[in-house]
């Protein structure tokens, strides 16, 4: 019994299909327990009112926009180093996830700015960063589309991948020195006694829960159609050359 | 090697077209950016080191598809792939090629540039410097693009969508050592940078392209 087990594309649906009524009943539950806790059942911050509140969609959104292209450079790694055609196809599942994370915490942000800051748009490093990341999941999805093979397509976005995350990481630093920001430091950490007042943090960690959750359930279904479709191909081959 | 890098660069000169477009491209998108935004002096200080980079940065986009398409359409990179000569080694003279004959003279131009942009009197020397550093990494990142898309059709503009934010921190550290050289502050910690950048590129950024057209070529 090893995870590489799963590698195995009839596995993997069989396993995927067990865990995926569970997964996403308890995506729904977290997401709307924690959205409507936020919303409705705690205090006003007594200077920003109730646009805090919008730190619910923003906080989990903007985190799980990093980690989708975390679990992608992981996949990407499997599939150059083990050539598991699974770990591929999640990689390329996971990115319009990812993309659409990026742009959920960008707009949250700017609609949370516009009262708070006094305006949508801030070439402040965290904003500018998440931009750049927003460019490379563009990218990375437009190489998978544009190219017909899809080995060759799987190997040269893994490798746009690999080189993207060291892109990505020196981006973020060399943004940092370019300006300094309105957007507040990291508010959560795991090694401090009290992050945000615990009124506010413990809906916001059921949000988060929520959104890592719906990350796999969205990636588990969306690799599941990825390997449908290349059987479909493979099918159509196999008809056409008999 | 130094065969391949000559002949790269003889290619480069008499294929019409390809030689000079850049720096005319170069000069064009200086001569734009006044109508664009007015011709006071002031104005144009300010901005004109962030032109002159962003202009050397899409005249340097211009010529990207040239590194490999050609060879690669005529067979010769195949030939290349299968010479003793490692692959990361071509893909490396073939970078150097394409910075000699579209760097080098964006830099030795680019003085004029900024004469047309008004900078300031002090940044000449950070302007060359900064290019100078700056746009071998530029040429490298951008003969990656060219790996990844060297089998495509029409990879233009899917190359300018992947290689562009790879720009990103060449670009920050280029611009701000020539407005912080205008302002009379301290260079040295962007350059430095900068040239960091250019140097990780060139170390590492040739193995990842030789694995590009590894799998184009397969």
């Amino acid at each position: 019994m090893s995870i590489w087990e799963y590698a195995n594309p009839k596995k993997f649906i069989a396993t995927a299909d067990a865990v995926l009524p569970w997964f996403s009943g308890l995506a729904v539950i977290c997401l709307v327990g924690g959205l409507v806790w936020g919303f409705f059942f705690t205090p006003e911050d007594y200077r920003q009112g109730a646009t805090v509140k919008i730190f619910y969609l923003h906080v989990p959104a903007a985190m799980m926009a990093i980690n989708a292209w975390a679990m992608m450079l992981v996949t990407s790694l499997v599939w150059l180093i083990r050539r598991h055609h699974v770990s591929a196809l999640a990689a390329k599942a996971a990115a319009p996830i990812g993309l659409t994370f990026t742009l959920i915490a960008l707009v949250t942000g700017a609609i949370w700015g516009q009262p708070m800051w006094g305006t949508w748009w801030e070439w402040d490093p965290r904003l500018t960063s998440f931009l750049i990341l927003f460019l490379f999941y563009l990218g990375y999805m437009a190489l998978w589309e544009a190219i017909e093979n899809p080995d060759t397509a799987a190997d040269l976005t893994a490798i746009l991948c690999l080189v993207g995350s060291v892109f990505a990481i020196l981006s973020r630093y060399a943004v940092n020195f370019w300006n300094q920001g309105l957007h507040q430091g990291a508010s959560l950490s795991l090694d401090k006694q009290e992050n945000v007042a615990d009124v506010y943090w413990y809906p916001a960690l059921v949000c988060i829960v929520g959104f890592v959750l719906l990350f796999i359930v969205l990636v588990l279904v969306r690799t599941k159609t990825e390997i449908r479709r290349r059987r479909l191909h493979a099918l159509e081959m196999r008809e056409r050359m008999g | 090697m130094i065969r391949l890098l000559i002949r790269d660069m003889r290619l480069a000169m008499r294929a019409g077209g390809g030689f000079g477009l850049g720096l005319a491209f170069f000069l064009i998108v200086a001569v734009l950016v006044p109508f664009g935004v007015g011709p006071e002096s002031g104005t144009l200080r300010v901005i004109a080191p962030g032109i002159l980079w962003v202009g050397a940065l899409l005249a340097c986009l211009l010529s990207l598809d040239r590194i490999f398409q050609l060879d690669f359409e005529d067979g010769s990179l195949d030939l290349l792939a299968t010479a003793p000569i490692p692959l990361e080694g071509v893909v490396g003279m073939k970078a150097v090629a394409h910075w000699l004959t579209t760097g080098l003279p964006l830099v030795l131009a680019a003085p004029v540039l900024g004469m047309l942009l008004n900078l300031a009197p002090g940044a000449y020397l950070w302007l060359i410097a900064s290019l100078a550093v700056g746009t071998p990494a530029l040429s490298m990142i951008g003969a990656f693009g060219a790996a990844l898309t060297v089998g495509l059709k029409r990879g233009g503009l899917l190359l300018s969508l992947l290689v562009l934010p790879l720009y990103v921190p060449t670009l920050i550290f280029g611009a701000e050592s020539i407005s912080r050289g205008a302002d009379g502050l301290a260079v040295a910690t962007p350059m430095l940078l900068l040239g960091g950048i250019t140097l990780f590129t060139l170390a590492l950024l040739p193995f990842a392209a030789a694995a590009a057209l590894r799998i184009n070529l397969r």
